[in-house]
């Protein structure tokens, strides 16, 4: 099925590239299931391109190892004492209820972003982070 | 399959009179309303003026960052003219929005945050002018996006009315940058 691997492709391409480019024409074909949701999640994930990237610190802090660690716990990056203190545990509910409505979630946050309203985009967006997490942009140097 | 991109279709895509020099700052008027008075800003800010200060901060962080990543454009050998005069312009729009943020945050009281010594830029994904332009094509789509998600959290509406003055002109850029290598420069009527 050559459409499916050009689809793996580009969704390969997409994880490497960790800033995912506008890439016309990728959300035409229906893909199935899984790897579709990740790559609408990575088109929504251009929404935070402005301060974030997967593997390095900018104005917010890198993505890499998101699922399962601590708010606030990337070493040495600035956070809100908000985010410090929040006790939170990043895992696909409590993201879904930051990504949301950032300044409800957790009023202090120096996120000053209104949120993904749209249930189906934080879905997506959120199976981007967990796959992008795995890809090899987030893979420890050899 | 869209064309490949040629460097003599950038150059076609990209009017002499897109890169005219703006000497000094010029103000926008959201700007100078923002500018003149503090006591009238202050009043207006209320309660929310932390949140207000912690906001403006953050799309100042990320200002800083694009001024740099330009610079990085700039010498980077890659960029031939006119994108290069493309891109100094743009930067000089970021060194005004960085200027106007900081110049707010100090009036409402507030400590700007200053340009960091280093930033990670995918430099080993920047090969030609083409990769350039797209990367900072990328930076300029996120910033519209990070200014579109701070015009509903301001507290202040002074403050929500020069995010969305910013905006249009890095949504400008976005679209531009877009046009020069070949891409459908306003892909969609609507920005998320
Ligand atoms: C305007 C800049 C900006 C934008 C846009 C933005 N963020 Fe953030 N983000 C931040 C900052 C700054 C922090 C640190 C917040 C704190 O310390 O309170 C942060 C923190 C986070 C955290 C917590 C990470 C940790 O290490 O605990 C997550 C998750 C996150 N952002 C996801 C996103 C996603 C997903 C998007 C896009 C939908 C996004 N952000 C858009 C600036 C931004």
């Amino acid at each position: 099925m050559p459409a499916f691997r050009r689809r793996a492709g580009l969704l390969a391409a997409l994880l490497a590239a960790g800033l995912a480019f506008a890439s016309q024409g990728a959300g035409t074909a229906a893909a199935s299931g899984a790897d579709a949701a990740v790559e609408r999640g990575a088109r929504v994930y251009e929404r935070c391109a402005a301060c974030h990237a997967l593997d390095a610190d900018r104005t917010g802090p890198r993505h890499c190892g998101l699922l399962g660690r601590r708010a606030g716990s990337v070493p040495g990056f600035p956070y809100s004492p908000a985010m410090r203190r929040s006790r939170i545990v990043w895992t696909e509910a409590s993201l879904d209820r930051f990504l949301k409505a950032p300044l409800q979630a957790l009023p202090g946050t120096s996120m000053g972003y209104d949120g993904v309203k749209d249930e189906r985009e934080r879905r997506d967006l959120i199976a981007y982070l967990r796959a992008a997490g795995q890809g090899p942009r987030c893979k420890p140097p050899e | 399959m869209k064309p490949a991109v040629d460097i003599g279709s950038i150059v076609h895509a990209i009017p002499r009179r897109a890169f005219i020099a703006h000497s000094g700052l010029l103000l926008s008027g959201a700007a100078v309303a923002l500018l003149s008075g503090r006591d009238a800003l202050a009043a207006k800010a209320g309660h929310g003026a932390e949140s207000d200060l912690r906001i403006l901060n953050t799309a100042l962080g990320a200002e800083l960052e694009a001024i740099a990543a330009y610079q990085v454009g700039a010498e980077s050998g890659l960029l031939q003219k006119p994108a290069l005069d493309l891109a100094l312009t743009f930067q000089g729009h970021h060194k005004q929005h960085a200027e106007l943020l900081s110049g707010t945050i100090a009036k409402l009281g507030g400590k700007p945050v200053s340009a960091r010594d280093k930033y990670a830029f995918p430099v080993d994904t920047l090969k030609t002018q083409v990769d350039v332009l797209r990367f900072a094509a990328g930076l300029e789509k996120g910033a519209v996006s990070a200014y579109l998600g701070a015009i509903p959290v301001f507290g202040n509406r002074d403050l929500a009315k020069a995010a969305g003055s910013i905006l249009g002109d890095e949504a400008m850029h976005w679209a531009i940058l877009r046009n020069a290598v070949g891409d459908v420069p306003v892909p969609e009527a609507f920005v998320s």
